[in-house]
């Protein structure tokens, strides 16, 4: 299999961004990312876009509308979609663009805007679920998160105030980050006495909805050997797809997420995650989410996820830090733009490029992950050094 | 050097302008059971990994990746969705094959445009919403303008884009999946409704649902699994200038340059002699022409000719959109593309049955994402 790696990345504020259109977003995080490694769009030879439901801005085709602002013009020009889950796999599908032989150089585009979606880009999701059986339910997607977070606590004992640490972890990750939408120094009582949203899920446990960009350079390996000297590569792709039947699942634990890690683990040659993986940026939509999702990426056992954020193991300077970069809790969750920015984060933590967030004892190796879909879909990328 | 990579298994359902008896996920179990069975393959043993291509907007569902895996065997299994034209899928399964990771791959695409009552309105959607959508024009007066555009450009007239529309419903007359096939003249389609100056009714296409499903190997398994593979030779997609205010109206850009990235994967250096039936893009009459001379499949300016001499039909020399193309068949929103290539791959198996065309080796099919897009791709097979 040819080596392919990733050479170059940017990323915009996230935050609310009503001066510019999507297209806008694109171009200057595109340009910002072929700026970061001296490359012009002359030596793109494609261009993968990720971006979320069309509903978020009312634009059918909404990569069609984009492909300009992106680099694509006049260049093979594909979106890939597994709804939340989309970040991370436009990374692993930049990857399979240039690991086919077809492309040298891959520029990898998300974008999100989801402030155009008024009153609220909730509206967006009630026409996900199933057309019978669930939509006429009302249901927005914070119902489901409640149901899991419940089964997850119930099935492991974990606590409210427990989980609730994970996102004090990672908003104060976040201050350090340049591009970060939520920052703050929060604590486990704030989580608590915030308003419940549908319980157990309170409005400190979510993350914001944000607009903004993140795009990635990939590269083969005699091409991105030419253009840096510090290539990071990219050691292993998966991503897996459950059931759309959410009555038909155990709720407890991403079952999903396992097998897409373990495609990529086996890609990787990684026999024991939890020992093998420097830093890890498991998807934190809502903070029991980073403990669901790092158990199924086989980061520590079913339900020891609480304890190895209490005991402090995940923070920064931990044993194995989680969400460095302060994750969609922290930074901001622009869907798409979000996965793409955990992939950003592990490329400028393993070159020692993350500033103030960078993670103690120089780490080789990295795995980001996005969930997405009706509690659906699992992406996950390795990358190493 | 790539990888070989073949179809191996087809499956789809007929194409008709409604179906009100099955779901989209009915349409999707249907075709992909046809597939699997065509290949000798079990999805949850045998299949490495699955594509699909399908808008959100067109299902009136947000995410519409969510309903993929349960209807093709795919859960639990590496899959995703592309929101593209479905040849786009095909390239996706090439390059997926090709790092090795995959051998077998499934590819599907269909279409349920029956359920849209207002389809014109929705694909206004996907006009600029800065520039463009706010003046709320039905978004069809743009492939009226560019047929314009066209025939001013390379002379080709009215009535040479209706044949188009004339042999490609007569060619639909032989193929029992086709949703409209008729037997119409230049007349008939020159006195039609005009809908979008100079577009006619009967110029324009109509929308059908149906869903089809492509198994595709790697040489090994297809060699193993398969008497008559017909093997992806090339490739190629490309965008072009999505904005009205800075495309080329008259030449199809994208056509063009897909045609020569898949033309040159496929090692081809001639295509018109190298290539001897196609499935091009027919949305509108004049479609077929603008994209034949961008795949330079006819010399520059002859198109209109080589429809005029019959060089086009299912007799003449280079036959094009045998299977009745969009305007015979319907069109299939995000699965047209595939439909384009099903036609390849049965007539490069001889299983065209009434219409099989006799002794060809190599064939095109080209796709167009619609109006108001400016992007396309082509893939190339052949049986050798």
């Amino acid at each position: 299999m040819r080596k392919v790696a990733v050479v170059g990345a940017g990323m915009t504020k996230f935050m609310r961004r009503a001066h510019e259109t999507g297209k806008e977003l694109a171009w200057e995080t595109s340009r910002m990312a072929l700026n970061s490694c001296d490359l012009t769009l002359k030596d793109v030879d494609c261009v993968v876009m990720g971006t979320a439901p069309d509903a978020f801005d009312m634009i059918h085709m909404k990569h069609e509308y984009l492909s300009d602002g992106a680099g694509a013009w006049r260049k093979p020009y594909v979106r890939g979609f597994l709804g939340g889950g989309t970040g991370v796999f436009t990374a692993c599908q930049a990857w399979y663009h240039v690991a086919s032989g077809l492309f040298d150089v891959c520029l990898a585009v998300s974008e999100e805007k989801m402030s155009s979606c008024l009153p609220h880009p909730q509206g967006a999701f009630v026409t996900c679920w199933d057309q019978f059986t669930e939509s006429p339910l009302g249901t927005s997607l914070l119902w489901f998160f409640a149901w899991e977070m419940n089964r997850y606590m119930h099935a492991h004992g974990i606590t409210e105030r427990e989980i609730a640490l994970v996102s004090v972890k990672n908003k104060k990750n976040a201050i350090e980050h340049p591009c970060a939408q939520l920052p703050g120094e929060i604590t486990v009582d704030d989580v608590m006495n915030s308003e419940i949203m549908a319980w157990p899920v309170k409005r400190l446990d979510v993350s914001p909805t944000s607009d903004g960009a993140a795009v990635l350079v990939f590269a083969a390996e005699d091409v991105a050997k030419r253009i840096t000297d510090k290539p990071v590569w990219v050691e292993g792709a998966g991503w897996c797809l459950d059931t759309m039947y959410i009555g038909q699942r155990d709720l407890y634990y991403p079952k999903y997420v396992e097998y897409a890690a373990r495609m990529a683990y086996d890609m990787a040659g990684i026999k024991e995650p939890r020992h093998e993986i420097d830093i890890a940026e498991p998807y934190d939509p809502f903070s029991y989410k980073e403990l669901h999702n790092a158990e199924g990426l086989l980061l520590c056992g079913k339900g020891e996820a609480a304890k190895l954020t209490v005991d402090g193991e995940t923070q920064r300077t931990g044993r194995q830090p989680w969400c460095p970069s302060g994750g969609a809790l922290g930074v901001g969750n622009a869907i798409a733009a979000t996965g793409v920015m955990k992939v950003a984060e592990l490329f400028w933590q393993l070159r020692g490029e993350a500033g103030g967030r960078q993670v103690p004892g120089k780490p080789r190796r990295g795995v980001a992950q996005a969930w997405g879909d009706e509690m659906q879909v699992g992406t996950v990328i390795v990358l190493g050094v | 050097m790539q990888r070989r990579v073949a179809v191996i298994g087809i499956g789809y359902t007929p194409f008709r302008p409604i179906s009100p008896d099955v779901s989209f996920k009915e349409m999707m179990f249907e075709a992909a059971q046809k597939a699997y069975e065509d290949a000798g393959v079990s999805p949850r043993r045998d299949i490495d990994a699955f594509v699909t291509c399908e808008e959100d907007f067109t299902h009136g569902r947000s995410i519409f990746n969510i309903h993929t895996p349960d209807n093709i065997g795919a859960v639990l299994k590496r899959i995703h969705t592309l929101p593209a034209e479905s040849i786009l899928g095909l390239a996706d399964a090439y390059m997926l094959i090709n790092t090795g990771l995959a051998n077998i791959m499934a590819v599907e695409s269909h279409s349920k445009a029956s359920n849209m009552l207002t389809p014109n309105y929705l694909v206004a959607h996907a006009m600029d919403p800065v520039y463009n959508k706010p003046l709320g024009y039905n978004p069809y007066f743009i492939a009226g303008m560019e047929m314009n555009r066209f025939m001013h450009e390379t002379g080709v007239t009215k009535e040479q884009c209706a044949l188009v529309s004339v042999k490609n419903r007569a060619n639909a007359l032989l193929n029992p999946g086709a949703a409209y096939g008729d037997k119409v003249g230049v007349d008939d389609v020159l006195s039609s409704d005009v809908m979008f100056h100079p577009l006619n009714r009967l110029d324009m296409s109509s929308l059908a649902d149906g869903g089809i499903v492509m198994v595709v190997a790697s040489e090994e398994k297809a060699r193993r699994l398969c008497k008559n593979p017909i093997w992806v030779r090339g490739v190629g997609w490309i965008s072009d200038a999505p904005s009205l205010e800075t495309r080329q109206w008259g030449e199809a850009g994208y056509a063009r340059l897909a045609g020569e990235m898949a033309y040159r994967v496929a090692g081809i250096k001639n295509p018109r002699k190298e290539i001897d039936f196609a499935e091009v893009d027919d949305t509108f009459s004049y479609k077929e022409l603008q994209h034949l001379e961008a795949l330079k499949l006819c010399a520059p300016g002859q198109a209109g000719f080589m429809v005029e001499e019959g060089a086009t039909q299912r007799e003449g020399e280079f036959p094009v959109n045998v299977s009745g193309g969009s305007l015979g068949v319907g069109r299939l929103d995000e699965a047209t593309g595939l439909q384009k290539v099903l036609e390849v791959v049965l007539q490069l198996r001889g299983d065209a049955g009434r219409r099989q065309l006799p002794d060809v080796k190599v064939g095109l099919a080209q796709s167009w994402r619609g109006v108001p897009a400016n992007s396309g791709a082509v893939a190339i097979l052949s049986n050798e």
